[in-house]
């Protein structure tokens, strides 16, 4: 039958099946993920394409600052300390947008898991999408699966030495534009491509492609399902995350056993036989090398390549798609028990069918309300939350600032007409990539006076301080008070930061020392 | 490969090969290392020997293996003090070539000049003035507007540079007050050490008639002056004012008169150099108490 219905039977094997487990320490088996075809697979392209893009082009955008900043639309300046992200700048006390950004990562990595399981790994993964992109280069060069298969075995020729080296080298290109591309986030790209090809770059800039270029070439050339395996915490994590409500890839045995090669003959000698044919299609095309026919499992990322393979021998078969599909533990469960009549019986795919043939209509299938439940909302509600705080805090954030240093050593000196000198070092910040006059006053400390060393007072006793744009200005302010004056050994009183140009006014309370005591 | 009839060592449980020792019943397997961490300990091993051909390394009985590539993290310290100090030669033969008022007056030599004095003052003057150069009984404050020998920028300069009354510098600046005690009699000591200590309540000066007016203007208003001004030009202090260097109290005053003690300061110039001395010139004036 299978071959009237030109099924191919592939000859794949699970490298984590139970009877292949085998001792620790042994050789890693090679996988050949054969190219799968269908809507998961379209969809998983347009991501890569999307996350791609985003990763090469980004730090190409120009955005216009006015000629005092950097006209890089995402540049992390971490020599000035400065973070660009279009119309954002963030100085580093700002970082906390940065935190507050991770935290909603965070939250959003667990709204995504606890409804659609592990998304993050199957789709937008960085080692998903280059690994998917090293397979693209190794299928164009060495064919798919079975050529690769019979090229693996082979002893090395000329042709398996070519095809090699041109791969391996193709690797590497795609490893060194990687890691090349991660740099000119740091500096202004156009400069530093001209600097990077003429050997003026930074050395940090040739190690940090020479890292990268290895990392890209041995995690996504080499070590590919290893790494997410053996060496990424995530999937460890996500038990914790995953719950009964959650989608996961899942092969739906209550339709789908007893599987058979011999569908037609096994049911014309009256076996039970469920939809499964046992073509090993979903096998084949898996990148992680594993049969999700044995359950949900470690290593499942969830990339539903499988499910594109399945649903396309289904379709030849003339059967409904989704013997293999994404489900909740929820809905398996129910359908397993119609299947399975309460658990009493062993599976028959007859109980979920209509007399007629067709899937029975009290099958559950995916539900928006599967998605709606505390725990989630929860999630999105604290993850808005964060996101709202985050908007309104740089709405509302202030782009000029000013800390004062009170003089320690000494804290006041007393001088010869016997009054009061206290010291204090003014830092005015100009956040904004716009020259600005600050006017500088002080309030609250009665009879007293300013002095800024090498500037003239305005006659109301305040001062004129040009600030640079997206610079910090210090200034040494003497500020005397007559001695009669200066009885209590503290005061407070205020400095007064003005723009003269916008509205913004910054005040800092002071407090000013004397002796005290003695009038 | 373990053939249980061949090897004696053989694990049943888990069908490897066991190292054939045994401890009360225990036996050790004898799994191979994963390749992956072998080959790390052979280039190990070998990354070590190749070092030890080209850096320091073998010590010997009173010196080292100095290795091919003549390494040394002095020779580092030392490249590096030298970038160090090619980095700031421009600014240095600024200041050298500038005199006091042109440093004060470019905001970039100010700065630097200020920094590099704070620097120099932290390791050569705070033993007496104090770590905020706020001095302490006989050491003056360097943050008021009371100076014995002038507080303008230029007389900071030339007082660090010459120092007072130290003797191995000829332009020192140096000054005497006379033992009073040799020359006047206890009662008007004493009567001359409430004058001056009434100079400096804040009434002004007193009257000719209060006593002790007459001792001061034939004694003492020479030096300190008419109405007890002090002079800078023989480091006279000013008596008049509410600060006092060395003394509170009549009785300290007339101590002083009796038998007067005198400050001295080394001249830093032949120490520290034309440069540094600018440099702790610019950072004292910046204390605030400059003229």
């Amino acid at each position: 039958m299978l071959e009237k219905m030109d099924i191919e039977r592939l000859d794949a094997e699970a490298v984590n099946s139970q009877k292949r487990r085998q001792v620790l320490y042994a050789p890693r088996k090679k996988i050949f993920p054969k190219r799968a075809s269908g809507g998961f697979r379209r969809f998983k392209w347009l991501i890569m394409a999307i996350t791609l893009g985003i990763y090469y082009l980004v730090p190409w955008l120009r955005w216009d600052r006015g000629g005092y900043a950097p006209d890089q639309a995402v540049l992390i300046d971490i020599a000035n300390r400065r973070f660009y992200f279009f119309f954002i700048e963030i100085w580093p006390q700002e970082f906390f947008y940065v935190a507050g950004l991770l935290v909603m990562a965070g939250l959003g990595l667990f709204l995504l898991t606890s409804t659609v399981g592990r998304a993050w790994c199957g789709y937008t993964c960085p080692q998903t999408v280059w690994v998917d992109l090293f397979l693209v280069v190794e299928r164009a060069i060495e064919g798919d699966r079975n050529a690769r298969i019979k090229l693996d075995k082979e002893s090395y020729s000329p042709r398996k030495l070519v095809l090699r080296t041109t791969k391996h080298v193709i690797w590497l290109l795609i490893a060194v534009a990687t890691g090349g591309a991660w740099i000119f986030y740091f500096a202004d790209a156009p400069t530093l491509l001209v600097d990077v090809f003429t050997g003026q770059a930074e050395i940090v800039a040739y190690s940090t492609i020479a890292f990268l270029t290895a990392t890209t070439y041995i995690f996504g050339g080499l070590m590919r399902e290893q790494v997410c395996t053996y060496m990424c915490p995530w999937p460890r994590i996500q038990a914790a995350m995953l719950d009964e409500a959650s989608l996961t890839v899942t092969y739906n045995d209550w339709r789908g056993e007893p599987r058979s090669r011999h569908a037609k003959k096994s049911a014309a000698q009256g076996a039970v036989v469920g939809d499964c044919v046992d073509c090993n299609a979903c096998v084949a095309v898996c990148p992680m090398g594993i049969d999700i026919r044995d359950g949900q499992q470690l290593e499942c990322i969830t990339c539903a390549l499988c499910i594109d393979a399945c649903d396309g021998v289904m379709d030849k078969l003339g059967r409904e798609r989704g013997l293999i599909s994404y489900t909740t533990l929820n809905d398996y469960n129910a359908n397993m028990a119609l299947a399975t009549a309460g658990g009493t019986q062993p599976i028959d795919p007859a109980r979920v069918r209509t007399p007629d043939g067709k899937l029975a209509a009290t099958l559950r299938h995916i539900s928006l309300a599967s998605f709606l439940r505390l725990r989630t909302l929860l999630y999105a509600a604290l993850w808005s939350l964060v996101g709202i705080g985050l908007v309104y805090a740089l709405v509302t954030r202030d782009r000029l600032d000013v800390n004062v240093l009170h003089d320690r050593n000494p804290q006041f000196v007393m001088l010869s007409d016997g009054s009061v000198r206290n010291g204090y070092t003014l830092k005015i910040l100009n956040m904004i990539a716009k020259p600005r006059v600050m006017a500088v006053r002080i309030e609250g400390l009665p009879q007293s006076s300013a002095a800024i060393a090498g500037m003239e007072a305005q006659s109301d006793g305040s001062f004129l301080v040009p600030v640079e744009p997206d610079r910090l200005r210090s200034l040494k302010v003497f500020v005397t008070q007559p001695r009669h004056v200066a009885d209590e050994q503290v005061q407070t009183f205020r400095f007064v930061i003005e723009d003269t140009e916008g509205p913004e006014t910054k005040t800092y309370t002071a407090t000013f020392q004397a002796p005290g005591g003695s009038k | 490969m373990h053939d249980p009839h061949k090897d004696p060592h053989l694990d049943e449980l888990s069908g490897v090969s066991t190292t054939g020792h045994e401890w009360d019943g225990i036996k050790e397997l004898n799994n191979p290392l994963p390749r992956w961490w072998v080959v790390s300990f052979y280039a190990c091993i070998v990354w070590a020997l190749v070092y030890t051909v080209f850096y320091p390394a073998w010590p010997l009985l009173t010196s080292a293996t100095t290795g091919v590539l003549g390494y040394s993290s002095r020779a580092d310290v030392r490249s590096e003090l030298a970038a160090a100090e090619a980095a700031r030669s421009g600014y240095v033969a600024a200041i050298k070539a500038a005199d006091m008022q042109q440093i004060l007056a470019d905001e970039t030599l100010r700065t630097v000049a200020t920094a590099a004095g704070s620097a120099a003052f932290k390791v050569n003057c705070i033993q007496c003035h104090g770590s905020g150069a706020q001095g302490s009984k006989g050491f003056p404050n360097l943050n008021d507007d009371d100076w014995l020998w002038g507080g303008t920028p230029e007389q900071i300069l030339t007082t660090i540079a010459h120092g007072v009354r130290a003797p191995e510098d000829a332009d020192t600046h140096v000054s005497e007050m006379p033992a009073f005690g040799d020359i006047l009699k206890p009662d008007e000591i004493a009567s001359v050490a409430t004058f001056v200590a009434d100079l400096s309540n804040g009434t002004g000066f007193p009257e000719e008639t209060a006593p002790g007016a007459q001792i001061f203007a034939q004694n003492c208003a020479s030096c300190h002056g008419d109405r007890g001004e002090g002079n800078q030009e023989m480091g006279a202090p000013n008596l008049a004012d509410s600060l006092s260097l060395l003394v509170d109290g009549e009785e300290a005053i007339a101590a002083q008169i009796r038998a007067p003690k005198h400050g001295v300061m080394p001249a830093w110039g032949g120490r520290l150099g034309d440069v540094t001395v600018k440099e702790l010139a610019a950072y004292v004036y910046s204390l605030g108490g400059g003229k």
